[in-house]
């Protein structure tokens, strides 16, 4: 089953409107193709059928070191991690999109779909062999890939909780220093550099110092590829 | 002014607590409440866990008998502390150690969070089942 956690200070308000939009939302066709959304659900504003939950302080971005959205980890019946976070299904190509127009090349919206597609068929395939699939990982292959929080990690989230309490209390110019600070301290967790940007200005998390920050990555990725395949271990 | 404790992401508030710079001084007595930590013979302890104060630094863990310093509890355990002397709030972190260690254990950590229409689940209610654990976004 799918266990959604959305890393959103906004709460319930935020993620309910996106999930159950009050009033009919025109969903833009590029952004409904890379992300593989039946056309057909859009249109009848599907609720999901599985746990959405919401995550406001992060929490399971802690726990699972996940740094980025979106991002996934896959958990056996017997709460075993089985692959640990790792990108869920997309990659890099939105890069190459105009951000005038936000239009992408064909080849490259291709390439994304082909990307979420491979994804989508290694998760069933774990859901119909379980450990004896491909894509189920051993615990020595866990514990490889494992992304370990570093030392300054810890420091990050501390500024980020405390900035956070102070925006949640009307404090908003006083969480500001919080907030530069865990970016500071860990410039490419993405889930707290955008979500920090997002509480000090609403849509900024998509905005200018978004893509500053991503263009200063260069050849580094944004969502790093994933090897899909057991590797040993 | 009473401080703001936030310990395990629980904020108290605790009357008699004093900061002195990067030190936080509460009445030993309060210190359970506010923390899950106490006092006792072999040291400052938490259900099987014990601390020992170290005797070379004892006055930076405790004063006066019944004043216990909190940070620098936390500093022995590797935690990060960050406050805002303005606002009188205190935020104790978990240790890198910490995380690193759960991580390592393989077991998917539990955690308990609300769905969009206020029900609680944790992902133990799931146990018995594959779980695809999926983050995403509104912003």
């Amino acid at each position: 089953m799918i266990v959604s956690v959305a890393f959103d200070s906004g709460g319930a308000a935020a993620v309910r409107d996106f999930i159950r939009p009050a009033e009919p939302v025109r969903i833009d066709p590029l952004f409904r193709e890379l992300m593989g959304w039946d056309a057909a659900l859009c249109d009848r504003a599907a609720a999901p059928t599985y746990p959405n939950l919401i995550d406001e302080r992060h929490v399971v971005a802690d726990l699972y070191n996940m740094t980025n959205v979106p991002m996934a980890v896959w958990i056996d019946e017997s709460g075993n991690i089985v692959r640990p976070a790792e990108v869920a299904g997309t990659c890099d190509e939105f890069r190459s999109m105009d951000r005038s127009t936000f239009q992408m090349k064909k080849d490259a919206i291709e390439r994304a779909k082909a990307v979420r597609g491979t994804y989508v068929d290694a998760i069933r395939d774990w859901v119909a062999n379980g450990e004896s699939s491909e894509y189920a990982l051993s615990a020595g292959e866990v514990r490889r890939r494992v992304h370990a929080p570093a030392n300054v990690d810890p420091l990050a989230t501390a500024n980020f909780r405390i900035g956070q309490y102070l925006h949640r209390q009307g404090h908003t110019q006083d969480a500001r220093r919080y907030f530069q600070e865990t970016r500071r301290l860990c410039p490419e967790r993405w889930n707290y550099l955008r979500q920090t940007m997002q509480l000090e200005e609403d849509g900024s998390a998509s905005g200018p110092e978004f893509f500053r920050a991503l263009d200063a990555l260069g050849d580094r990725p944004f969502y790093a590829p994933v090897e899909l395949k057991k590797t040993g271990g | 002014m009473a401080v703001t404790i936030i310990f395990e992401d629980q904020a108290v508030s605790v009357e008699d607590a004093r900061a002195q710079g990067d030190d936080l001084w509460m009445p030993v007595g309060e210190l359970q409440a506010a923390t899950g930590w106490e006092l006792k013979p072999q040291g400052l302890c938490r259900d099987e866990r014990c601390v020992p104060i170290p005797p070379a630094r004892r006055e930076q863990f405790l004063r006066a008998g019944d004043l216990v310093n909190l940070a620098a509890l936390a500093r022995q355990l590797g935690q990060p502390v960050v406050h805002d002397d303005s606002h009188a709030l205190w935020f104790f972190g978990e240790s890198a150690d910490a995380r690193r260690a759960t991580l390592a254990s393989l077991k998917a950590p539990d955690f308990r969070l609300p769905d969009i229409d206020g029900n609680p689940h944790s992902l133990s209610d799931y146990k018995g089942r594959k779980v695809l654990l999926l983050s995403w976004a509104s912003w």
